[in-house]
């Protein structure tokens, strides 16, 4: 069979760090990047006796992700502790939720989410080499600094079909947790973490196969090559006769899979050894029962959240689904073009505005915020305004774009500086128009025998010519004029 | 009653090494605390709801304001083994189960 | 007498007014408790003060400077606290329990750290890492357990009075071997915050003192909500000084299923012969059930080795305490594991893991809540008709040391009056009632949540009547 004969079946598991001041359950302010082990107490060490008192504004947070993820929201749910022995959880348990999360089934754009629930974060292990220690054995150390960073995991259905929506959706999960304020959501940093089951079936069935957990893809286009390379490789042991097991995954971006394909997946256990966390309710915790005071609170510090935007864009200013959805997802964009056709008022077509944005402007500068690029919203409106009155051609404006993007300044003077201002009468571009006809024979004898599709090196040295100022439309006009077509 | 592969599976999920004789007294001694134990299996429970709290208190929650950490020379000064401003621990190997 | 032994006889309540009078130096009294700590033939102590704080206690003081003994449990910033156990062997935390702190700005200083089972596992006080404790009774026969060391420090004088704790039993049945009273509170009146976790569903602080109105004195000074403990609440009334003469419309119910099979003759005609004195005092006494009483023990020994399991997991030789060499991390916990605890605890998180671990979940620790769940309400029905529930402590008195060690259930068959109390969160004293040859018997009276203050009153007015005399433990201390 071939590799469109099987369906890819994805869901996502997200750990989401959150932006409290303060761990999950001690007063210990969170840090990132300061010096191992100045952030810890009694309670984060779990040194004996200590006891957890849970965060207010985790609960908080953890609301307004529930209600931005359409979840439902559990009247009242309790704690568990998950144990495992591990130096990277001090009391050898993790405070977590089980089976009553306090965030139910939701949905974000077109993928279920399963549950969303809070709990704490591990403490970092670092892994030094060999230590001289006997037979060279190599050891770790531990910094309890990120312990008991509150966490939001969010774990969705296996709604996702495919590697590049996993990425997609992921985009638009971390710009409405951005847009919440409830996190940095930096893979980089590590607080925004996603691992993701993976399985496959043939096209078309609706059973389950076989999953595997894929850990480790710290970044966007990490998970989308891990979970590719997982697709891939699940494929190939079918197509051998073979049978995926059940087992975590570790994505290496950095090396090579045996196919040549980059990054390797490996088997995380070299000893799989069964999981039995032997959970039970934590009994240091008492139940959350949520009060409609806690929800008005979370309610009113809902921002527009990206689905909303989206439509909001669609609906009242008339944008392409694409465009919508795109400014949505990459809030800094739609917050630059919101900027741009304020500054533009009802001077500019909001369409036209939208592409020069996401379309020239995005592929000067790529990734990154508009908002910290040279060109400011008024001068992209600006440019487009001239445009529109026709006081300058297209390719001129990508001229004054190059210009705008490499050092600032407002279009107008551009325009004057470097002399970019539409030509002006059609005696000026009528003399251009015949320089270019005297000057390719060639193409003005195909022209004469019909083949229209000669006009186009008559057009760019017209173009080269005028620095792109020239109306192309005109140009076409008095090239047919001239020729007595 | 709880056997011998049994109390050797549970040790080792509690990260307990067991000797030849403790595996052997461990296995004898808790079944027969589990023979009195297992009489509960007797009662009628089936609608019953369980007790994880005998407070009603719910919703303990502390303002997220930070308190002071401890010097990290306190935070060490326990710990078998220190290195570079951290607590040294023998290499993982197998990561966890 | 010298006017060192004037000082010991003086109760903790009289020493407080003592000081407060100006008759009595905070520092006098403190190094007159000391000096009998530090000379202790009991193994009550693992660690005693070197002199008093050099500050005293604050002029309005209402504890006045009146020493105290702590059990091993709390965490004492600076001092050790190993909790019995070779895994802690000198382990200074970085902070103080919130309750011996709220305790010490009462004014009832630190005298000494007591000496407990470990983990507070036991109920002889046979398994600590430091030795077992002796009655000052008869010192061939053990204190009790898991609070030992400080139920023997009261009784013989080596302190005013002590904090220990009560899980199944650890206060009220030392208590009661020691002839002294102990008071388990109501689950969450006392913080449990640097209290070090054996089973946190039970675990709770309470008072060790030679009478009820000590007791009564100390537990005023510890109840309240903290908010290190998100399951600490608020007493909802001050704790009074009991008084009264008569039980007049006092009700007691002697549960049928905790007072027959298994109690032992001598501790059967003490229990008895209060009754009738009780009746005497004007209070009626009525035959009652505990349907689910005789199952309280199963459920306890799943519930509290349940929890027991995860609290202990953080003992892994990585930040404090005992770490066995090894050059991987799996041998590294087995080993420091294996070393650090005790025989008993290793029992405890034997069967709470196996009780917790997949499979087994529904079968025992799930079921074990729903028993917990019906002797809550049997209690809650119980108290519908009477004031208190009354049984004997312990069905014994004070054993001989090592006589139970080589079975472990005939030793949690120890508990099977204190259980039940634990398992529903009620508040249960234990006052001495009598000697059974020449060694002290319990009585327990039982009440609903926050009945302290009537508890109390009851517990002081039989106490009153009874007249028991524990001077002799005192005594045989110093000789
Ligand atoms: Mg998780
Ligand atoms: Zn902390």
């Amino acid at each position: 069979m071939s590799a469109s004969a099987y369906e890819p079946v994805i869901g996502l598991e997200i750990h989401v760090q959150l932006k409290t001041r303060t761990k999950m359950f001690c007063g210990c302010e969170l840090s990132f990047g300061d010096p191992p082990n100045t952030h810890t107490c009694p309670v984060c060490l779990g040194l004996p006796g200590a006891l957890p008192v849970l965060n207010a504004k985790a609960v908080h947070y953890a609301l307004m992700v529930g209600m931005a993820l359409d979840c439902e929201l559990t009247p009242r749910s309790i704690f568990h502790r998950k144990n495992y022995f591990y130096p990277d959880s001090p009391k050898g348990y993790q405070i977590s939720q089980y089976d009553i999360p306090i965030c139910g089934a939701g949905r974000l754009g077109d993928v279920r989410i399963h549950r969303a629930h809070l709990e704490e974060d591990a403490a970092k292990l670092i892994h030094l080499g060999g230590t001289g220690r006997i037979h060279g054995a190599s050891e770790s150390v531990v910094d309890f600094n990120r312990g008991g960073t509150p966490l939001v995991e969010i774990v969705t259905e296996p709604d996702v079909r495919s590697a590049a929506q996993a990425r997609e959706w992921l985009t638009l999960l971390r710009t409405t947790l951005r847009q919440l304020g409830v996190s940095d959501v930096n893979m980089d940093e590590g607080s925004l973490r996603c691992d993701a089951n993976v399985s496959i079936r043939p096209a078309g069935s609706d059973v389950l196969g076989t999953k595997t957990e894929l850990k480790n893809m710290n970044s966007f286009r990490y998970l989308e090559r891990g979970v590719e390379a997982e697709i891939a490789r699940q494929i190939a042991i079918v197509e051998a006769g073979g049978e995926v097991i059940q087992e975590t995954l570790h994505y290496d971006p950095t090396t090579r899979s045996a196919g040549g394909a980059p990054g390797a997946i490996s088997s995380l256990r070299s000893k799989e050894e069964a999981h039995d966390y032997r959970y039970f309710p934590e009994p240091d915790l008492v139940p959350l029962v949520l009060e409609e005071r806690m929800l008005e609170a979370a309610r009113a510090e809902l921002p527009e959240l990206p689905a909303q935007r989206a439509e909001r864009y669609e609906q009242e200013l008339g944008l392409s689904a694409d465009t919508a959805r795109l400014f949505a997802f990459r809030s800094e964009l739609g917050d630059y073009y919101e900027l741009a056709a304020a500054a533009a008022g009802t001077s500019a077509e909001p369409q036209v505005l939208a592409n020069w944005i996401s379309g020239e402007l995005v592929a000067r500068i790529g990734d990154s915020d508009p908002a910290a690029s040279k060109v400011t919203p008024g001068a992209i409106a600006q440019l487009v305004v001239l445009l529109r009155g026709k006081q300058i051609q297209p390719g001129a404006a990508k001229q004054v774009l190059d210009a705008l993007v490499a050092d600032g300044g407002e279009p107008e003077a551009i325009v004057a500086a470097l002399g970019l201002g539409a030509i002006g009468g059609a005696d000026e571009l009528a003399e251009v128009v015949a320089r270019a006809l005297e000057s390719d024979p060639a193409a003005v004898e195909k022209l004469r025998a019909g083949n229209m599709k000669a006009i186009g090196p008559i057009v760019g040295f017209v173009m080269r010519e005028t620095k792109g100022r020239a109306d192309g439309g005109e140009v076409n006009r008095l090239v047919r004029e001239q020729l007595g077509l | 009653m709880i056997d011998r592969a049994q109390v050797l599976h549970v040790a080792r999920l509690a990260r307990l090494e067991l000797a030849d004789d403790e595996v052997e007294r461990m296995t004898r001694e808790l079944s027969a605390v589990l023979d009195h134990i297992e009489r509960i299996g007797e009662l009628e429970l089936d609608d019953v709801p369980a007790t994880s709290h005998v407070i009603d208190v719910v919703n303990a929650l502390r303002a997220d304001d930070p308190r002071p950490s401890l010097p990290r020379e306190v935070a060490l000064a326990n710990a078998p083994e220190v290195v570079d401003g951290g607590f040294g621990v023998p290499s993982p190997g197998a990561a966890p189960s | 007498m010298s006017a060192n032994d004037e000082l010991i006889e003086l109760g903790a309540a009289e020493a407080a007014e003592a000081v407060r009078a100006g008759d009595v130096k905070p520092a006098e009294l403190f190094d007159a408790y000391r000096e009998r700590a530090a000379a202790d033939e009991l193994n009550a102590f693992t660690w005693v003060a070197d002199a008093a704080p050099v500050e005293g206690p604050a002029a309005d003081a209402p504890l006045g400077g009146v020493p105290l003994a702590v059990k091993d449990l709390f965490c004492t910033e600076g001092v050790p606290s190993q909790a019995g156990s070779r895994i802690l062997a000198g382990y200074r935390p970085p902070y103080t329990a919130s309750v011996v702190a709220r305790l010490a700005a009462a004014g009832t200083p630190l005298l000494g750290k007591t000496n407990q089972d470990e983990f507070a596992m036991g109920s002889s006080n046979e398994n600590s890492a430091f030795g077992p404790v002796r009655n000052p009774w008869d010192r061939e026969r053990v204190p009790g357990g898991s609070s030992g060391g400080s139920a023997a420090a009261v009784a013989a004088g080596l302190a005013p009075w002590a904090l220990g704790t009560d899980t199944g039993g650890s206060i009220r049945q030392p208590a009661a071997l020691c002839g002294i009273v102990g008071l388990k509170p109501t689950y969450g009146a006392v913080s449990r915050y640097g209290l070090i976790a054996f089973a946190s569903s039970l675990d709770q602080a309470g008072p060790f003192a030679r009478d009820v109105t000590d007791a009564a004195l100390l537990f005023r000074h510890m109840v309240g909500q903290d908010e290190l403990d998100s399951t600490s609440l608020a007493f909802p009334e001050p704790i009074a000084l009991p008084d009264g003469a008569d039980l007049t419309g006092v009700r007691l119910g002697v549960p049928e299923e905790l007072t027959g099979e298994g109690i032992e003759s001598g501790v059967r005609e003490a229990f008895s012969a209060t009754i009738a004195l009780a009746e005497q005092l004007g209070a009626s006494v009525e035959a009652c059930h505990l349907p689910h009483a005789p199952h309280a023990l199963s459920a306890y020994y799943l519930i509290a080795p349940a929890e027991a399991s995860s609290n202990l997991a953080r003992y892994d030789g990585v930040r404090y305490g005992y770490r066995a060499e090894a050059d991987d991390l799996l041998t590294m916990y087995l080993r420091t594991r294996a070393e650090g605890f005790g025989a008993e605890v290793k029992r405890r998180i034997m069967l709470g893991t196996y009780a917790l671990s997949s499979g087994y979940y529904d079968a025992y620790y799930g079921r074990a809540q729903k028993v917990r769940t019906k002797i809550a309400e049997d209690f809650r029905s119980a108290f519908e008709r009477f004031d208190f529930i009354v049984t004997p402590t312990s069905p014994t008195v004070a054993f001989r040391l090592g006589e139970k060690t080589a079975d472990p259930l005939s030793m949690y068959l120890n508990d099977f009056c204190t259980v039940p109390m634990s398992l529903a969160g009620i508040p249960a004293i234990s006052i001495p009632n009598g000697l059974s040859d020449g060694l002290p018997v319990g009585f327990q009276l039982a009440g609903p949540a926050f009945s302290e203050n009537r508890l109390l009153r009851a517990a002081y007015v039989l106490e009153q009547a009874l007249g028991f005399d524990g001077s002799q433990a005192r005594g045989g201390a110093e000789g």
